[in-house]
């Protein structure tokens, strides 16, 4: 494997940035010339934008130079394509928006551009982050660089595949149930899903109101604490935004962990777990006492229960959130005999299957009869879970179990079971309910060569404590693997 | 047991256009799906209240002060049919 700039983190960069070795140039030519020779047979970007980039570059350039430069400034980033870019088309992964191009910026790129951030390009994702292996999409599927056959996970696959090809640095993405956690454990980088509310959401296109959060992919937790630093805080534009004023997550990253007490989370290693995850998970935790943290057995009783009631709340509000594409003000038109039909057909002819499937389930969740039995007990398991979290953390500082309960799987093996492909997520949607921060770490390889996460969560605003266990974790596990694609690049 | 849907009237409801083959599909899946998310019932007591926003908040306001707001043009940019900087939609009142 030849070095290249596009593999080193953007805290190595920054630092060589700082010393003048080298440009924020030169390693946007570096990312550039990875997605010349993998990209074709990853297919992580749906909307490349490298002459932006280039352009971004020399004025991130100019900023370091005249002593202005930020951490993340000359940094090659992604966005996955959810979130709004002004003047460059935003898709959702949908037909129904394939020529939206928005008039205005999403707050997460709005701070991360006033900070001399390169944009690379728009990543593919599943339609409106409706699923768990980005083959929703209405553009084709990602493919994950560590296995070619293979799916990257999802929703936010593009951003995961291309933060683990060397596509780009870091890149960001959206969790409403485990899209950037699932992704991340797939492909074997850090995937770290905020607080609720940490993020702003102003321009994050809706899926679940209430649910839905901005989160990080990076190659390291210290780049994860970097790039959240830079989105973090309160943004009048989004009225759910914590009165967090901004803060340094890297400090105090590196302080040990000795004593920290830590819960396995006894609901995540039952029936389903593949052999080779429960191995590393396991081999995981024994590195954390290794550490001298307190390892204890923790338990999420109506973690059971998450998954159901999940699959009520996240489409019942999305089929409030995407009645707005109605032919009328962006998107596509189907013509009609009147409005409503207009309507009808503008949305049967530009949704994809598992959308609609969605939209049905959370349009009969929500009707008259059905309402209490349906969308009002999920709300009430919401309220379980949150309790079920609360005892846990009065125990323990972090809780931790594996990300996913399988490594990267075929693409296609789970496109016809609605239900098996829902799975993917029972250990991430927990975290969702609850607004409770969480990361997953990438903790080495199963039998097949393919990576498997660690996913450590903590109470709400507990980011620090959380990233200092993951950081403390990953050192520890010294995950230096590289996907095949990348190592065999010459 | 799998519940069983008025396909037609949910369709209706969401203003979604599905082909035979789709309603069928999704008959049977959505039947499924929603036999395991019944589950939410065998704990959800009545003595539970329900959560919303898992971190809630109340009366969030702010000054109201008068702030630059996106363009027309750009607005109207997006839109399948405009006319006199307007959004043009179908018939929506029956004409005699």
């Amino acid at each position: 494997m030849r070095p290249s700039l596009a593999d080193l983190t953007a805290n190595e960069l920054a630092a060589r940035i700082r010393s003048g070795e080298t440009s924020s140039a030169e390693i946007t030519e570096a990312c550039l010339a990875r997605i010349e020779s993998v990209e074709g047979r990853v297919k992580a970007f749906l909307t490349p934008t490298a002459d932006l980039a280039r352009e971004q570059a020399s004025r991130a350039d100019e900023l370091i130079v005249t002593g202005r430069a930020t951490p993340v400034s000359g940094i090659p980033l992604a966005l996955k394509d959810v979130l709004t870019t002004r003047g460059i088309r935003t898709t959702c992964g949908s037909k129904i928006l394939e020529h939206f191009v928005p008039p205005y910026d999403c707050t997460p790129w709005r701070r991360l551009s006033d900070g001399g951030s390169v944009l690379l390009g728009k990543t593919n994702c599943d339609e409106f982050a409706m699923g768990s292996s980005t083959e929703n999409s209405a553009f084709g599927p990602v493919h994950n660089p560590w296995d070619l056959d293979t799916v990257p996970g999802g929703s936010s696959g593009g951003s995961a595949a291309a933060v683990a090809a060397g596509e780009v640095i870091w890149a960001l993405g959206t969790d409403t149930g485990g899209s950037v956690r699932q992704p991340a454990s797939l492909c074997g980088v850090v995937g770290l899903k905020p607080t609720y509310g940490l993020v702003s959401r102003y321009g994050l296109i809706a899926f679940a109101s209430s649910l839905d959060t901005v989160g990080t992919f990076t190659r390291s937790v210290r780049d994860a604490a970097t790039l959240l630093s830079a989105i973090a805080g309160k943004d009048p534009m989004d009225a759910t935004s914590l009165d967090q004023p901004p803060r340094d997550f890297t400090q105090g990253l590196d302080q040990p962990i000795a004593g920290l007490r830590v819960g396995v989370v006894k609901e995540a290693f039952g029936e389903g777990v593949e052999s080779g995850v429960r191995s590393r998970v396991q081999e995981a935790i024994d590195r954390l006492s290794d550490l001298g943290a307190s390892v204890g057995e923790a338990s999420l009783p109506h973690a059971d229960y998450a998954l159901s009631a999940y699959y009520l709340i996240a489409p019942s509000e999305a089929s409030s959130n995407l009645a707005r594409y109605d032919g009328v003000r962006y998107g596509l038109r189907v013509e009609g005999t009147d409005s409503v039909d207009m309507m009808t057909k503008t949305r049967g002819a530009g949704f994809g299957q598992e959308v609609k499937r969605r939209l049905m389930l959370g349009t009969y969740a929500l009707s008259a009869g059905y309402y209490e039995a349906y969308y009002g007990q999920a709300q009430k398991v919401r309220t379980l879970m949150i309790r079920d979290y609360e005892e846990a953390f009065a125990a323990f500082d972090v809780l931790v179990s594996p990300t996913s309960p399988t490594t990267a799987f075929k693409i296609g093996a789970k496109v016809d079971d609605p239900m098996a492909m829902y799975l993917n997520d029972v250990f991430t949607i927990p975290a969702n309910l609850a607004g409770v921060p969480a990361v997953s770490v990438p903790c080495g390889l199963d039998e097949a060569g393919l990576p498997v996460g660690f996913q450590l969560t903590a109470p709400v605003l507990g980011e620090s404590v959380l990233l200092r266990a993951a950081n403390a974790l990953e050192r520890e596990v010294g995950f230096t693997a590289r996907p095949p694609l990348v190592a065999s690049l010459s | 047991m799998p519940v069983e849907i008025d396909i037609d009237h949910v369709a209706r409801l969401a203003r979604l256009e599905l082909t035979q083959e789709e309603k069928d599909r999704l008959r049977a899946q959505l039947g499924l799906i929603l036999e395991h998310a019944a589950k939410v019932s065998e704990v959800a007591a009545g003595d539970v209240p329900p959560t919303a926003y898992a971190i809630p908040r109340s009366n969030v306001l702010r000054l109201d002060e008068v702030e630059p707001s996106l363009s027309r043009d750009d607005v109207l940019s997006n839109a399948p049919e405009t006319e006199d900087h307007r959004f043009k939609v179908p018939r929506i009142v029956e004409m005699e």
